[in-house]
């Protein structure tokens, strides 16, 4: 076990890059994961603003022209 | 008869590109796990070690796919910038803007890994080599796409000006890959070409090729993810996007 970690004195040169590789993939989907949750959330908040608007000038909208 | 052929069309258009990525996320996320897994497996306890370099060399399993999908992005890159300049259509735009960030990370790591690799076998972590300067030549190409498209806010003009930015940079991929046979540099030949096969051991081969596998299904999984973000922000306006059930919700 010990050996398998110290790879014949390469340990830092090996693991250096398999550890940035790692993380670099690993953070990756999570950004990505992040990044759809903010866009839902704030395309969600725009869409329902503007559905609301739109109902609250149909209502209020006593001039006559109909637009 | 045109109406038997498949319309291809069809799928450059958000409103049916948007659903269809979300189908093939999860399955490429999947595919990308178990060959990552085999592979990791393979390059460390079934590969044997190297007459020459020893345990360092296992560093191949990721150098090598890193550097093959920062090339591989790039052209898939330029493919979809040349069907939005050709067709104009909107999904071209998109993907090119999902693959970016991706294919920048790979590049990173190609260098990163490199270095990490050239460190102990040549004992210096860069050198202005011709095959490690057009590497980072490509690091700097993603960042600039990137930098262009988000600096124009109208979208459409973003695609297009970004979109000649990866063609010109195009140039550098053929550089990149023969690199090492036009110039004497330090870094080795290609380990696998078509014309003369491989000079690896059958089992480090077969690891590295899973790990490429794999890396090529990750990239395809992430990017299907991200371009579902970019399509939800530039069609807000649209009636399909509010009539989502992810955003009704």
């Amino acid at each position: 076990m010990k050996e398998f970690f110290n790879m014949g004195g390469y340990a830092l040169y090996v693991w250096g890059s398999f550890g940035m590789t790692a993380l670099l993939m690993l953070a990756e989907p999570l950004l990505v994961r992040s990044r759809r949750k903010a866009t839902l959330r704030r395309v969600s908040i725009l869409v329902r603003g503007k559905q609301a608007q739109r109902s609250a000038s149909t209502s209020t909208n006593t001039s006559g022209d109909f637009k | 008869m045109s109406s038997n052929k498949f319309n291809w069309f069809k799928f450059s258009s958000p409103a049916t590109f948007y659903p269809l990525a979300g189908k093939m996320v999860p399955w490429f996320s999947g595919i990308a796990v178990i060959l990552i897994f085999i592979g990791l497996y393979m390059g460390f306890f079934v590969a044997p070690t190297d007459y020459k370099q020893g345990e360092g060399y296992r560093i191949i399993f990721v150098h090598v796919p890193a550097s093959w999908m920062s090339m591989f992005i790039y052209l898939v890159m330029a493919f979809w910038a040349i069907l939005g300049l050709v067709f104009n259509t909107r999904v071209s735009g998109m993907m090119v803007q999902a693959l970016a960030p991706t294919g920048a990370m790979f590049t990173f790591l190609a260098l990163w890994t490199g270095a990490f690799w050239g460190k102990p076998m040549w004992g210096t972590w860069w050198v202005w080599d011709a095959r490690l300067t057009s590497e980072l030549i490509l690091f700097f190409l993603y960042i600039g796409y990137i930098a262009l498209h988000s600096s124009i806010d109208d979208n459409r003009r973003a695609d297009r000006a970004s979109a000649i930015l990866v063609l010109v940079g195009v140039v550098n991929i053929p550089i990149i890959y023969y690199s090492v046979k036009w110039w004497n540099t330090l870094h080795q030949g290609a380990s696998v070409s078509v014309k003369s096969g491989s000079s690896m051991a059958s089992t480090m081969l077969l690891a590295m090729l899973i790990m490429a596998l794999g890396f090529w299904a990750y990239s395809i999984a992430v990017s299907l993810a991200r371009v579902r973000s970019v399509i939800l922000e530039r069609e807000r306006d649209t009636y399909w996007v509010s009539e989502l059930a992810e955003i009704k919700r």
